[in-house]
């Protein structure tokens, strides 16, 4: 088999000044084309996992292999431009247009002008902003869910292989998100690219990803397929976790027994 | 428009021109030094410490004695490069604070971002960091420019022509029109840059290419008419003078006296920022036109500065006063008599100088005390040892400052003063008030045309309490070595009684009349 796209061993962080280490001895792998998603609550390591990855934060210890290279050994900033990275909260250039924001690690490559130009206008189609009437906007000029669009184009610019991202859907409203995330969804399997996915939503996680990753305190509790994880959770936390989304789907179905909407019968 | 404004409106493309070569350069090269000095601040915390303490340090230096730190610093040499300087360092404080604090208000978000797109530590600065700084910046280089602007008025004084010249010699003159046209042409020049730069600020804002051409293209501009007649384009244009136009090269084509003997050569005269001062050095500019030189007058001067520009040979000659030079070049505390202070003084001068003291104009602008004529004659006052009798019923007015000189404290102790009643008041009013009898006896100077022009009395100074205060020419050590202009200023010398001096100052002061015209009555004499 291929080798991971990305593998973690006994990774750990430990800040200056606390106690607990934000990471913990995290042991996970991510094949190529494969979804991981980061389920866990707020402080439990996992912004600090994912940045850890394209070295936007340092490890204290513990090995990081990008397709099956030691990322300790490479330069950082080639690193980060062959990994794309859609930000919790976005994270757009305010000052520079839709194409700018799009282009820049295509720019940061040093690709000629009309090769960068025809890529914008590809990738713009491809999260369906028509470019023509997009490319020359300010981010500012762009709902919510159009800016995080531009964020996914300008994560896939470069063609990565693998893309990080925290949180994306986190500040969209529920249909803009739903709609998002097929998109999303659609994409990552046409293009074949490896994902981390980091969230706190498990219902999410459970939609889009193919594994999932329960973090608790710094280290992972469970990695397991959604199935795996709803049949045999290894702890009472990652039970209640998996539980959310169930109790919703099982509600709902049983919304759909008792009363059947009216002229559906 | 009256012929006075005409004259000033003549006046303004030189002082314009002046004032933006000073100004717009300055902040320039400001943006230049700060902008990046801000950076390493942000950058690094040990510099950060050190460059803020000395920026903020310097800025509290007053202006005016930045300037002539800046004369003494650079060996006495006067005119555009102390003044340029002084500006630069004034421009620098805003700027490096704007810069730094628009660095370090970009959102960190924004840092990370740049950083996970793959951008260097350079690339994050120029691509994000500086972009979303602008606006704080550009408000710094604003600030800079009002200041920039403003304090180039105060490079009058060393030498470098501007806006300030109106201020200045309208001070002097107590011409107020001068003084307003001054002070309006200073704060249009700083609103048009001031709105300039917002105009460059908006466009880069809202990415309007051709407003931002434009409004730079109109900075440029403004730099450009500044280039063109002022100091670049021709060294000595920068010494453009107060009352007259440069019409000194025109004029010495067709003197009026031969034989030629300056024959077109530049003379440099210097001139401190007083009435007597304008009218003398207009003097010597009509002696040294009449034998065919070039003559070129500075006006408004320092004290100091005046006498460092002559000792270097920045300037060829000027009128001084021994009594002046005496406490001021020479430290001397006790003054000698009038003869034996300007043999010294003239001595001293050419052994520690190579200064030449040609000799004295005649007359005396001392401390004077002046009284009415009906007061003299009630009290039989006609020298200044008669107000000892009378001394604890009498007012004296004079300039607070005054009251705290030797000079003063000298009088009081030979003429037993002690009993007499110090008014302190701002020079402009003694003599209206010694005329209006709100004090019996004011301080004033010898010269002062006022004395005339209330019909006021001096009285004598027997026991020479005062020092003497004898106006002499002194020439630059190159100067003292050319014969034609030796020769050409000679019949000034002796030439200039106190009441002719009185007279001239009278019909500049009270009767609005020019420096030169006054100037030309005096040598008609
Ligand atoms: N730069 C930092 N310095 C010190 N502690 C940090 C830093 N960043 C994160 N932490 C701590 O590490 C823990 C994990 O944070 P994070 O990875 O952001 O959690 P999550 O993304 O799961 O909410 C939290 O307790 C947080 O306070
Ligand atoms: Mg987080």
């Amino acid at each position: 088999m291929d080798v991971p796209a990305i593998e973690l061993v006994a990774l750990t962080k430990q800040f200056r000044n606390t106690k607990k280490p934000a990471v913990d001895s995290v042991n996970l792998s991510v094949s190529q084309g494969e979804v991981l998603a980061i389920v866990g609550g707020s402080g439990s390591g996992k912004t600090t996992t994912l940045k850890m990855i394209n070295r936007l934060i340092e490890p204290s210890s513990g090995l990081i292999r990008v397709m099956g290279e030691d990322v300790t050994n490479r330069d950082p900033v080639i690193l980060r431009r062959s990994i794309g990275y859609a930000f919790q909260g976005v994270g757009l250039f305010p000052h520079m247009t839709v194409g700018q924001n799009v282009s820049v690690t295509l720019r940061l490559l040093g690709q000629d002008t009309e090769c960068v130009s025809k890529r914008v206008d590809e990738l713009l189609a491809m999260v369906e902003l028509p470019a023509e009437e997009y490319r020359d906007r300010l981010p500012t000029e762009l709902s919510g869910g159009q800016q995080q669009r531009v964020g996914f184009a300008r994560a896939l610019a470069s063609q990565p292989r693998a893309i990080l991202m925290d949180e994306p859907f986190g500040a969209l409203d529920p249909i803009t998100r739903d709609a998002l995330q097929q998109e999303f969804r659609s994409l990552q399997k046409k293009l074949q690219v490896s994902v981390v996915l980091v969230t706190h939503d498990m219902s999410e996680a459970v939609l889009l990803s193919d594994r999932v990753a329960v973090m608790h305190e710094g280290q992972v509790a469970q990695v397991g397929s959604p199935h795996e994880l709803l049949t045999k959770p290894v702890n009472d936390y990652v039970a209640q976790l998996i539980d959310t989304p169930r109790r919703h789907s099982d509600f709902i179905e049983s919304l759909m027994r008792e009363a059947p909407i009216e002229g559906t019968s | 428009m009256t012929p006075k404004m005409q004259i000033l409106f003549e006046q303004l493309p030189d002082l314009l021109g002046g004032h933006l070569t000073l100004a717009v350069p300055a902040i320039f090269m400001g943006v230049l030094i700060s902008v990046p000095l801000g950076i390493l601040c942000v950058k690094s915390a040990r510099i950060r410490g050190p460059v803020m303490s000395l920026v903020s340090l310097v800025q509290t230096i007053p202006s005016i004695a930045l300037l002539a730190i800046m004369v003494a610093l650079l060996g006495g040499t006067i005119g555009y490069w102390p003044a340029f300087i002084a500006l630069l360092i004034y421009s620098i404080l805003p700027i490096i604070r704007n810069t730094i604090v628009g660095l370090e208000s970009v959102d960190p978000a924004m840092r990370e971002a740049a950083k996970a797109v793959g951008m260097r530590p350079v690339q994050q600065l120029l691509w994000v960091e500086l972009p979303l700084a602008l606006p704080v910046i550009l408000a710094g280089i604003r600030t800079a420019t009002v200041w920039v602007v403003g304090i180039a008025t105060l490079s009058t004084p060393v030498g470098a022509p501007s806006l300030g010249n109106y201020i200045f010699s309208g001070l002097q003159l107590r011409d107020w029109q001068r003084v307003i046209f001054g002070c309006v042409a200073t704060m249009t020049l700083s609103l048009v840059l001031d709105q300039l730069i917002a105009v460059i600020e908006k466009s880069i804002q809202a990415r309007h290419r051709v407003s931002l051409v434009l409004a730079s293209c109109a900075l440029a501009g403004l730099v450009g008419i500044g280039l063109a007649p002022g100091f670049m384009a021709e060294d000595a244009a920068g010494f453009s003078n107060l009352l007259g136009s440069r019409e000194g090269v025109a004029e010495s084509l067709e003197p009026e006296e031969s034989p030629l003997t300056l024959d077109g050569q530049v003379i440099r005269i210097g001139a401190k920022g007083f009435t007597e001062q304008f009218i003398l050095a207009e003097a010597l500019r009509e002696r040294i036109r009449k034998v065919g030189g070039t003559p070129e007058v500075l006006t408004n001067m320092g004290s100091t500065i005046v006498f460092d520009a002559l000792a270097k040979d920045t300037i060829d000659i000027y009128i001084d006063y021994t009594g002046t030079l005496w406490s001021t070049v020479f430290k001397e505390a006790n003054p000698i008599g009038r003869v034996s202070m300007r043999a010294d003084v003239a001595g001293r001068l050419f052994n520690d100088f190579g200064i030449v003291l040609l000799g004295p104009l005649g007359f005396e602008n001392t401390y004077a005390l002046v009284t009415q004529r009906k007061t003299a004659f009630r009290y039989g006052l006609s020298e200044i040892g008669d107000l000892t009798p009378v001394a604890k019923d009498l007012r004296i007015g004079g300039d607070p400052e005054f009251f705290g000189r030797p000079e003063w404290q000298r009088v009081r102790q030979l003429y037993a003063l002690d009993d007499i009643t110090e008014v302190g008041m701002d020079s402009t009013f003694m003599y209206q008030a010694v005329a209006d009898g709100q004090v019996d006896v004011a301080a004033g100077f010898s010269t002062d045309g006022r004395i005339d022009a209330f019909d006021l009395t001096v009285l004598g100074d027997p026991k020479q309490a005062f020092p003497p205060y004898d106006a002499v020419v002194l020439l630059s050590p190159r100067a003292a070595k050319n014969q034609n202009l030796v020769h050409a200023i000679e019949p000034l010398l002796n030439r200039v009684s106190v009441t002719a001096m009185r007279a001239a100052n009278r019909l500049v002061d009270e009767d609005g009349e020019s420096p030169r015209e006054s100037a030309r009555q005096l040598l008609a004499d």
